[in-house]
């Protein structure tokens, strides 16, 4: 997704209210960019807390600060400066995480970003897109060309299987029918589980969805979602994030609020370090039960 | 934004400020009195003298919220009955300035360490957008413990931020001890020129001296050093750390209410 994201902000790179900003991050991804913008692309050194305030400046000008670094370094290191200097001021600054959930693998904990969204969503004003696939990434960066509000951007890998057709974004999208539980995904890891579930049977495969962008009201879920979850009675939910402010507590509020109450609740989700060792994002996926042959198991036995 | 006032006439507007800055604290009873004090001469200065329609000002030290409030009623920009709502329920002007109200309040400020970088971003916003005007930012000297200020100033340098001045209200004292005994921060000037600042040390307090550091034109961002008395022109409240916190009782304001009218 970083290469998609570059090549798409080239694209963008004549919008005079641009600017973008890394935190020292980019070699042998970002060169296109830092070539075409000129002195409006600005390293801002190894200093994430200055670079999100001096992002909150710019914007106050009338610009558009794109803010990039490894997703810990851009929501977790400048946290307050996130919630007073954007947030408070509902500033139209680009927070741009590379590397959601375990996707930094074995480079260790303090890479990952397990919390990212939950912990964002609790500012004021904030908004969160998380796209699933490489033909996302362009649509939601037009999108936030226009978006008025400050928004935190998750990158990682996109697994979409081969000759897939996607449909037409949007931030709810069916992906899949069948007639086992509604199962909800957020984030890259659909792509590998829409391709392995593919082959199941109809009765054992999942309603599979994809939402890409939080928060979520009740208004926002479509009427579709909510009659597949009807029909299921089953909510599966599945994302590389905690349960502490993920989806899974989201998407439980609204329905609760909605009446809509599944009599199966199902939540696949990080669980930080399961054996306390360290490996790459598909061993880390795996301890949390993440990869897509956990979730066949685990369809198998509803089934 | 600048008044018409004289350097004359500004020194009864101050004297007119701080009386009301006073009467403000009192009425509302809140502490953080000592920092205004100490800063209320600079604010005025800027705000009636310096600052023009196109430049901004971004209080780091919000808790000098009072004095910014007052010094925006000097102006006109505030009425008595807002300041008569200070620290109240339902009021806009809270103990630490807020956000989305006024231009002259450019930014919610409180927690310290922000506005420095804050003043950065917008001076790198005019520089890169070719628009006119500068950027003005104080800041307490105990703020200067919070990294995120280094960070500013070694970013302001690299990338020239000629349209850039910091102010220090630099009147020795932090919030649980005097800054040498906390974290003592040597020389302000040697440790802002490393950085690369062009840096002038004035008596904060004195309008000529003050007036002669902003005349000065520099290539790179400037930072003006600005020794200050905390609770400055009332003899109980001046250089006592308690000033930070404690409201006045009555007698006390009366007492301070007289010795500034003398002064």
């Amino acid at each position: 997704m970083r290469n998609v994201l570059c090549n798409t902000l080239v694209e963008h790179s004549a919008d005079k209210r641009f600017v973008f900003l890394t935190g020292d991050l980019g070699y042998k991804a970002l060169e296109p960019l830092q070539d075409i913008m000129g002195q409006r692309f600005i390293n801002a050194g190894v200093a994430e807390q200055n670079m999100v305030s001096v992002a909150a400046g710019l914007a106050s000008t009338g610009l558009i600060p794109w803010v990039y670094s490894i997703a810990p370094f851009v929501y977790a290191r400048p946290f307050e400066q996130i919630r007073n200097d954007v947030c408070m001021h509902n500033l139209p600054v680009r927070l741009v995480g590379n590397g959601g959930g375990y996707a930094y693998g074995v480079m260790g904990g303090t890479h990952h970003a397990l919390e990212d969204y939950g912990a964002m969503l609790g500012f004021l004003n904030m908004h969160a897109f998380i796209p699933a696939f490489a033909d996302d990434v362009p649509v939601i960066i037009k999108k936030l060309f226009d978006f008025k509000r400050p928004a935190y951007l998750r990158l990682g890998l996109s697994e979409k299987p081969k000759d897939f057709p996607l449909p037409t974004y949007a931030p709810w999208r069916r992906l899949l029918r069948g007639n086992g539980p509604t199962m909800l995904i957020v984030g890259p890891l659909a792509g590998g589980i829409l391709g392995a579930l593919a082959d199941l049977s109809e009765s054992v495969r999942p309603d599979i969805w994809v939402l890409t962008e939080l928060p979520i009201s009740s208004n926002d879920i479509p009427a579709d979602f909510i009659d597949d979850l009807r029909g299921s009675r089953h909510l599966f939910v599945i994302e590389e994030h905690v349960a502490q402010g993920g989806i899974g507590q989201m998407i439980a509020r609204c329905l609760l609020m909605m009446g809509e109450t599944p009599s199966k609740f199902t939540h696949r989700c990080a669980l930080g370090y399961v054996s306390g060792l360290y490996g790459s994002q598909k061993f880390h996926r795996k301890e949390c039960g993440l990869d897509a042959e956990s979730i066949i198991e685990a369809l198998k036995g509803i089934a | 934004m600048k008044s018409s006032a004289t350097e004359k006439d500004l020194k009864d507007v101050i004297h007119e400020a701080k009386l009301r800055l006073l009467k403000m604290h009192s009425e509302s009873g809140v502490g953080h009195i000592g920092g205004n004090l100490s800063s209320l001469d600079l604010l005025m200065y800027l705000h009636h003298k310096v600052l023009n329609s196109d430049d901004v000002f971004v209080l780091s030290k919000g808790h000098s919220a009072g004095a910014l409030y007052a010094t925006l009623w000097s102006l006109g920009r505030l009425t008595d009955e807002d300041l008569q709502k200070f620290h109240k329920d339902g009021t806009k002007l809270a103990g630490h300035p807020p956000p989305n109200w006024i231009p002259e309040i450019r930014f919610a400020t409180g927690s310290l360490g922000h506005g420095l970088s804050l003043s950065a971003g917008v001076a790198l916003g005019k520089k890169l957008k070719n628009e006119a005007g500068r950027v003005f930012c104080l800041l307490s000297d105990g703020e200067l413990d919070e990294g995120s200020n280094w960070e500013a100033l070694i970013f302001s340098a690299h990338h020239r931020l000629e349209k850039l001045t910091i102010i220090v209200d630099n009147n020795g004292f932090q919030g649980f001890g005097p800054i040498r005994e906390v974290a003592d921060l040597g020389s302000l000037s040697e440790k802002f020129n490393t950085f690369g600042f062009h840096t002038e040390e004035v008596d904060g307090h004195n309008l000529e001296d003050i007036a002669r550091a902003f005349s000065i034109e520099t290539p790179g961002p400037r930072a003006v050093i600005a020794h200050t008395i905390k609770g400055h022109g009332v003899s109980f409240m001046e250089n006592r750390m308690e000033w930070h916190y404690l409201p006045m009782t009555e007698a006390q304001y009366r007492q301070a209410i007289e010795e500034i009218s003398k002064a």
